[in-house]
């Protein structure tokens, strides 16, 4: 792997074209484009998308915001969908339809609905069968292209539009489901966890190495969402920040089952800190409902326990 | 030069298979095409064809698969039966929309519940809005040439629609029966090599797939598939004379079974075909003048054609092999009668519901069939518009 | 053959349009300009921009191009003026105006 700098990797041509419709803000694209820059710049991509938010906003007819060539199928089936483009490129290069010099990388993107949900079966097969592609979630915590229903990646609390905050109801019941764990139990080569730190340099790592890892490869993306998580717009990366340092969204690796640590902060933050500045926990700082909080926190450290002690931390 | 063999006819699609040798087969067992996949994943794991075999974990995927192995490229094809095909709805409409050419292996098997594994044509009629060729076989012959043509058909520029290849479970798909299989050779150079002109594995040439479209232009975009469907029509029939000159054996939209003075018609489809034929061939001894028109082409839809071979008969029975639930009668019952009314062509008509779930259709079912037409016809008997044949009452 | 997507509007008939709706190209995006969104403006004070290129990779929309390891003006025409980049810039190189001028 090539040595990082950010100036040499903003100097790539760049692969996802201006003009799509994603909100101003959106943390999905900056997600796409830091992972695409991971792509050596004489690899073509054929780049795969569930329906979601991403899908519909970068391929409305007929404008495309990709460079490379771009599949979308329907909704559960980027897994499945890019298993047979990879299938196909194993073929032609085999019949010599494609000469030495044409090499194409898989990748497919999928929101946490497209990939924790109606996806999910579809994931664990092109995982398990192995084929040599990336899939990579934009995890924004909800079904946030048809307005913001809870999906599984939804944390514990959050105000979504099917479970709203109410008198009776303190928003989704279940804590979010560790889809990367799941992933990383199907014994794939590589599979990862990432966020957008301000050099970039963790998703980019972990980007280049899933596209040049043989085999199935898996990068969870935490990719805010401003719409629906109700902060204000600017501060995305701030907001990112602090799922790292609070550790709600700690960075990982996991290769053929060995986990490596990312990155520990010296200074663990309180939960607090990370739901503070966003519309859909607001309800969890009223008065009385301390307690929510609290519960938050003991799953937040013991998730984090649990990944010390895998990470033989 | 042909070859002299007997095989039933998931083994004579699958020899078929063999001799095409795609790209890429993604598939997922059920009963009864499960034959299919796993003959073919023999044929590959003995080097006999240079298919990538993607076991996928449901037939979703493995029409999922499909749709992006031919957007990249590759010719494809898959296999299944009734739920399967089903469980494919969503796709199979995006590899016609998207204007796929690959093919399907159809063992037609009735649609749950109760879940029944036996024959009968709900799934591939379940699936008949949904813009894909469909082209039905009497026995495992015609599979077997009905699955050669299948690509040449769909890749026609002109068309450029994925293909189903139907037969009937366990009675076909199952049976053995003889055949005449033709050589490697000649069906490699029949069906050709696939090169698109666009696909996503194009180097320097990228292309996207599968767009979200305003109302604008997704109407336009249907009328196209219309189109295409409709070219379908003159391809199929151009692709079986090309077949003529390879095998000697004639195909069309339909076939017309001493149907040209004939009074009594029975219009049917699929394996049950052979047995009415049987029973027109009894009847034509007792001199009754009976025919039967087996079609082929279920889509796109020989409305006209049909018609004309249908004016000059007294009565038709339109036997259809599984039920619509619109209260009127089958897919066949209400495709036909509205061809024949679009061509002015008034004759009698009966529509019969046969069967379902693999229930047995018999020869003497086919006679007592031309007798209620004949008694229809000629004595004025009350016939029930829709009904049931083989039911217990 | 190539999609010419300037062709391609509202009143295309539909023999105009391309097979299957699939696009022979890349990138046609460019061609539609949601410049024509914001409400603010991001404006690029260049003689406090030390190139540290901290902006770049957070803009969605790809509106801030970097050439020779140096960031140019911003793309107007697409910029959604979402502030993400005046926020990040560590030496209040890019300022966030109101309105829609650049």
């Amino acid at each position: 792997m090539s040595d990082y700098s950010l100036k040499t990797m903003m100097n790539k041509k760049e692969r996802l074209a201006p003009g799509h419709r994603m909100c101003a803000g959106c943390g999905a694209t900056i997600a796409v484009r830091a992972v695409l820059r991971g792509l050596h710049e004489e690899d073509q991509a054929v780049i795969g998308n569930a329906t979601g938010c991403l899908e519909v906003s970068s391929f409305m007819y007929p404008f495309t915001a990709w460079e490379d060539s771009y599949i979308h199928n329907a909704f559960e089936n980027a897994g499945a969908t890019l298993s047979g483009v990879e299938a196909a490129y194993k073929v032609l290069k085999k019949k010599g339809k494609l000469g030495e010099e044409d090499t194409f990388k898989f990748i497919t993107f999928g929101g946490d609905g497209g990939t924790y949900d109606i996806g999910f079966q579809s994931l664990s097969g092109a995982m398990e069968r192995g084929h040599d592609m990336v899939y990579v979630c934009y995890d924004n915590g909800a079904y946030m292209n048809t307005g913001i229903q809870r999906s599984s990646a939804t944390p514990i609390y959050a105000d979504t539009t099917t479970t709203p905050v109410g008198s009776r109801s303190n928003g989704k019941m279940q804590n979010r489901k560790d889809l990367a764990s799941i992933i990383a139990d199907h014994d794939v080569p590589y599979v990862a966890q990432t966020t957008f730190t301000s050099d970039f340099k963790d998703i980019h790592r972990k980007s280049e190495k899933a596209i040049y890892t043989e085999g199935a490869a898996f990068l969870n993306v935490m990719a805010p969402c401003p719409r629906g998580w109700r902060y204000d717009t600017p501060d995305i990366m701030n907001i990112c920040k602090l799922a790292v340092e609070t550790c709600y969204w700690p960075l990982f690796e996991v290769e053929h089952g060995k986990w490596t640590l990312s990155y520990e902060p010296k200074k663990k933050l309180p939960i607090e800190d990370f739901l503070r500045p966003q519309g859909r926990f607001k309800h969890l700082f009223k008065p009385g409902n301390e307690d929510l909080i609290v519960q938050f926190q003991k799953e937040v450290d013991r998730r984090w326990e649990d990944l010390l002690y895998k990470c033989n931390r | 030069m042909s070859i002299k063999e007997r095989m039933s006819g998931n083994e004579a699609v699958s020899y078929a298979i063999r001799q095409i040798n795609p790209d890429v087969m993604p598939a997922f067992p059920i009963t009864p095409s499960t034959e299919i996949p796993q003959m073919v994943s023999t044929f590959a794991a003995n080097g006999q064809v240079d298919t990538e075999f993607i076991p996928v974990e449901s037939e979703h995927s493995a029409m999922s698969a499909a749709i992006g192995a031919e957007a990249a490229g590759a010719r494809t094809m898959t296999a299944t039966s009734s739920v399967g095909l089903a469980l494919m709805w969503e796709e199979l409409l995006l590899a016609a929309s998207n204007r796929l050419p690959l093919a399907l292996a159809l063992v037609n098997r009735t649609l749950s519940g109760p879940i029944n594994i036996n024959c009968d044509h709900s799934d591939g009629m379940g699936a008949r809005d949904t813009g894909w060729i469909q082209i039905y076989a009497e026995n495992n012959q015609e599979a077997y040439d009905n699955f050669i043509q299948a690509f040449p058909i769909a890749e026609n520029p002109s068309v450029h629609l994925p293909i189903m290849i139907c037969q009937d479970g366990f009675i076909t798909s199952h049976a053995v029966e003889n055949i005449e299989l033709l050589e490697d050779e000649p069906v490699k150079k029949f069906v050709g090599e696939y090169n698109p002109e666009e696909f996503l594995l194009n180097p320097g040439k990228p292309i996207a797939v599968g767009p979200y479209s305003v109302s604008n232009y997704a109407m336009e975009a249907k009328k196209n598939q219309e189109d295409a469907m409709e070219n379908a029509k003159e391809v199929i029939l151009e692709v079986a004379k090309k077949f003529y000159k390879m095998s000697g054996r004639k195909y069309g939209l339909f076939e017309e079974y001493r149907t040209k003075d004939a009074d009594y018609i029975m219009l049917i489809m699929g394996s049950a075909a052979g047995t009415a034929k049987e029973a027109v061939d009894e009847l034509r001894e007792k001199g009754m003048k009976a025919g039967v028109l087996k079609l082929r082409v279920f889509r796109p839809f020989p409305e006209k054609e049909i018609a004309e071979a249908l004016k000059n008969c007294k009565a038709a029975a339109i036997m259809d092999r599984c039920e619509s639930y619109n209260g009127n009668g089958g897919p066949l019952g209400s495709e036909v009668t509205a061809g024949l009314y679009r061509n002015k062509v008034i004759i009698e008509t009966v529509n019969y519901i046969y069967g379902l779930a693999g229930r047995d259709f018999t020869v003497d079912h086919a006679k007592q069939i031309f007798d209620e037409l004949a008694g229809l016809v000629e004595e004025g008997k009350e016939v029930m518009q829709h009904q049931y044949i083989g039911l217990r009452k | 053959m190539r999609t010419d997507v300037s062709k391609i509007n509202e009143t295309t008939p539909h023999t105009g349009l391309t097979e299957g709706l699939m696009i022979f190209g890349a990138g046609t995006s460019k061609e539609f300009k949601t410049g024509e969104w914001r409400t603010n403006t991001p404006v690029f004070l260049e003689d406090k921009c030390k190139q540290c290129l901290l902006c770049a990779p957070v803009c969605p929309d790809s509106c801030i191009p970097v050439t020779d390891g140096k960031r140019e003006k911003f793309d107007m025409d697409h910029c959604k003026g979402c502030g993400i980049c005046a926020k990040v810039c560590p030496f209040g190189a890019i300022e966030m105006k109101e309105g829609i001028e650049a």
